[in-house]
């Protein structure tokens, strides 16, 4: 049965955070994702009880084997590679926590200023939109990246400065869906301003699907600022990132191939863990019995 | 429908405009005097006085207004500069890399078209079922993998270990194999999505039943009826991967060391080559907006439903 848009407007109001949490609560593999982005985080508070030094160069000990003084092994520096993983998460997971927060920090309030405002406002943002979109988004936050030199500061800043584009645009077409509903009409009619629309009536209808976009893009972001650190752009040696271990490992592909394997499976893990919990919370935010993409 | 094209083709050009305003401004965003970071390429030391000579002579003294003026004049004229380093002209270095970038990217179409037809036609077939498990976790995979981290796994296994493939560097068919593979992997796992999607959506449509109660054979349902309709959602897409491609072909090119495009930029960050870099966000932009246009073009001639309804408006 479908289910009309009104009616789920209503449905998602009413009942919104206990019925997704009982979805989710029902939905195995995006629990294993929350399971996963939760641990990790842990890692991350615990690291410096658990890890040793993960910049301590042992020239003596480089490219060891497993032990049990290094699960892993070493690097090409003899530095311990479980202890440069787990410091990996973090400067990985905040980073681009940072820079999804910032990303919604401009893009939210402009999509918001775009699809109320309409007319003249909607027109100018959405040509800068237009122009920003003409770019391939990776081709511009690179070459951004690449003038502004390296650091992960820079990093956030090239992404924050294209990627906001399609927050405004997902926001604005929700303003624009939302500001023609009768309880928003009858709002206005009663005298409620529209700062009081905003962010009493309109906000709440924007925030849920932003949710899901933010956790399906945290995955992309780790993607990318690890991407660009693998190119030498973002974090800077000795920071235990983990695109950055991977740049590293790479003159020693065959003599230890462990230097990479590891890092990667990290890289993927975290961002599987967010698309498993992304995809659990856009089921779990839409009653409709869709096909799952 | 002559007049669609048209507004299409004329809405592009302020498009461009801006996109060239926006190229132009990048150059600001390096720290540093363009002068003196010319100097310095060039093995010199730069001076207050050799630098106050090369602003004069390059024209960094004027207003930024003449100084983008001089600039998108240039480029009208296929002239976006010389490299710092090089002392080439960027546009020659940009074209003469782009056969190598266009190739790259061809192949990981035909890959991606290769893996996720198939995968996208079984999975919706055999929904629920193992394959569409299967094709589930791939895709998932597919979205999770860092692309940089799979060509150096395969490498590793195809090259150092098999010895089947050549570790890197462009030549014949066996070189461009693991870089497509790399690139097109992503992309395809979500062309099989949403293939998937359209198939099912596209199946349960009355002319799929009336095609089989009278008795055509699966094959001509599936492949007349079903696959030609479920397949125009990936058309769209088509155009936001090509993006997607020319973003990821940097890092693709830079693992395989391929001579194209995306390497030559990544080599220009580093060396500080700004006109390089400026030029290939230029070209680049350009490049997507003309795919985008293309593929707009060819959802008219695909779709007759959007062809009637466009030739209306227009």
């Amino acid at each position: 049965m479908r289910v009309s848009k009104a009616e789920r407007l209503e449905a998602v109001r009413q009942g919104l955070l206990v019925s997704v949490l009982r979805k989710l609560a029902g939905d195995r593999f995006a629990l294993l994702g929350l399971g996963i982005i939760l641990t990790v985080m842990a890692v991350a508070f615990l690291a410096p009880y658990v890890a040793n030094d993960p910049v301590k160069v042992d020239l003596a000990k480089r490219l060891a084997p497993s032990s049990a003084l290094f699960p892993l092994g070493t690097d090409h520096l003899g530095r311990c590679i479980l202890s440069r993983l787990i410091y990996g998460t973090q400067v990985s997971l905040p980073t681009a926590g940072l820079t999804l927060a910032v990303i919604m920090l401009i893009g939210i309030p402009i999509g918001i200023l775009s699809g109320y405002c309409g007319g003249r406002v909607d027109n100018i943002i959405m040509r800068v939109v237009d122009v920003l979109l003409a770019f391939p988004s990776l081709v511009l936050a690179l070459v951004i990246a690449g003038m502004l030199g390296p650091g992960l500061i820079n990093v956030l800043i090239a992404l924050a400065s294209v990627w906001w584009v399609e927050y405004a645009r997902f926001v604005r077409a929700i303003v624009l869906s939302v500001k023609a509903k009768e309880f928003v009409l009858a709002a206005r009619a009663s005298g409620t301003s529209d700062v009081g629309i905003i962010t009493r009536h309109i906000l709440p209808d924007v925030l849920s699907p932003v949710i899901v976009l933010a956790t399906l893009d945290m995955g992309k972001l780790i993607l990318v600022i690890s991407g660009l650190s693998f190119l030498g752009l973002g974090a800077q040696p000795p920071a235990p990132e983990w695109g950055a271990m991977l740049n590293d490992g790479r003159p020693y592909l065959q003599a230890a191939p462990q230097l990479m394997l590891y890092p990667g499976l990290a890289i993927m893990t975290v961002v599987l863990a967010f698309n498993l919990l992304g995809d659990g919370l856009r089921d779990a935010l839409d009653p409709r019995d869709t096909v799952r993409v | 429908m002559k007049s669609y094209l048209l507004r299409r083709i004329l809405y592009l050009l302020p498009v461009i405009l801006g996109v060239s305003i926006i190229t132009f401004g990048l150059i600001n965003l390096a720290p540093g005097d363009p002068a003196e970071i010319i100097l310095r390429a060039d093995g010199m030391e730069p001076t207050k006085e050799a630098v106050a000579v090369l602003r004069e002579e390059l024209g960094l003294n004027d207003p930024v207004y003449i100084q983008y003026g001089r600039w998108l004049w240039g480029v009208l004229h296929l002239d976006l500069g010389e490299s710092f380093r090089t002392g080439n002209p960027v546009a020659e270095e940009l074209f003469s890399r782009l056969p190598a970038t266009l190739e790259l990217t061809c192949a990981a179409l035909v890959f991606m078209v290769i893996l996720a037809v198939p995968a996208g036609i079984l999975s919706a077939l055999y929904h629920h079922t193992f394959v569409d498990h299967l094709s589930r976790l791939c895709a998932l995979l597919g979205a999770s993998l860092p692309g940089f981290w799979l060509g150096l796994m395969l490498i590793y296994f195809f090259s150092v270990k098999l010895g089947l493939l050549p570790v890197m560097g462009r030549g014949g068919f066996r070189h461009l194999i693991l870089p497509a593979v790399t690139l097109g992997f992503g992309m395809a796992a979500v062309y099989a999505r949403i293939l998937r999607a359209g198939m099912l959506e596209v199946l349960g449509q009355d002319y799929i039943k009336v095609a089989r109660a009278k008795g055509l054979k699966e094959k001509w349902v599936i492949g007349r009826h079903a696959l030609k309709n479920a397949i125009l959602p990936t058309v769209t897409l088509f155009g936001m991967s090509v993006g997607y491609l020319l973003g990821g072909t940097v890092i693709v090119e830079t693992v395989f060391a391929w001579p194209g495009v995306g390497k030559f930029a990544v080599d220009a960050i580093f060396n500080r080559d700004y006109t390089v870099i400026q030029g290939y966000a230029f070209f680049m932009a350009l490049v997507f907006v003309l795919v985008n246009l293309l593929v707009d073009i060819s959802y008219v001639f695909l779709d007759p439903r959007v062809r009637l309804e466009r030739t209306r408006q227009g």
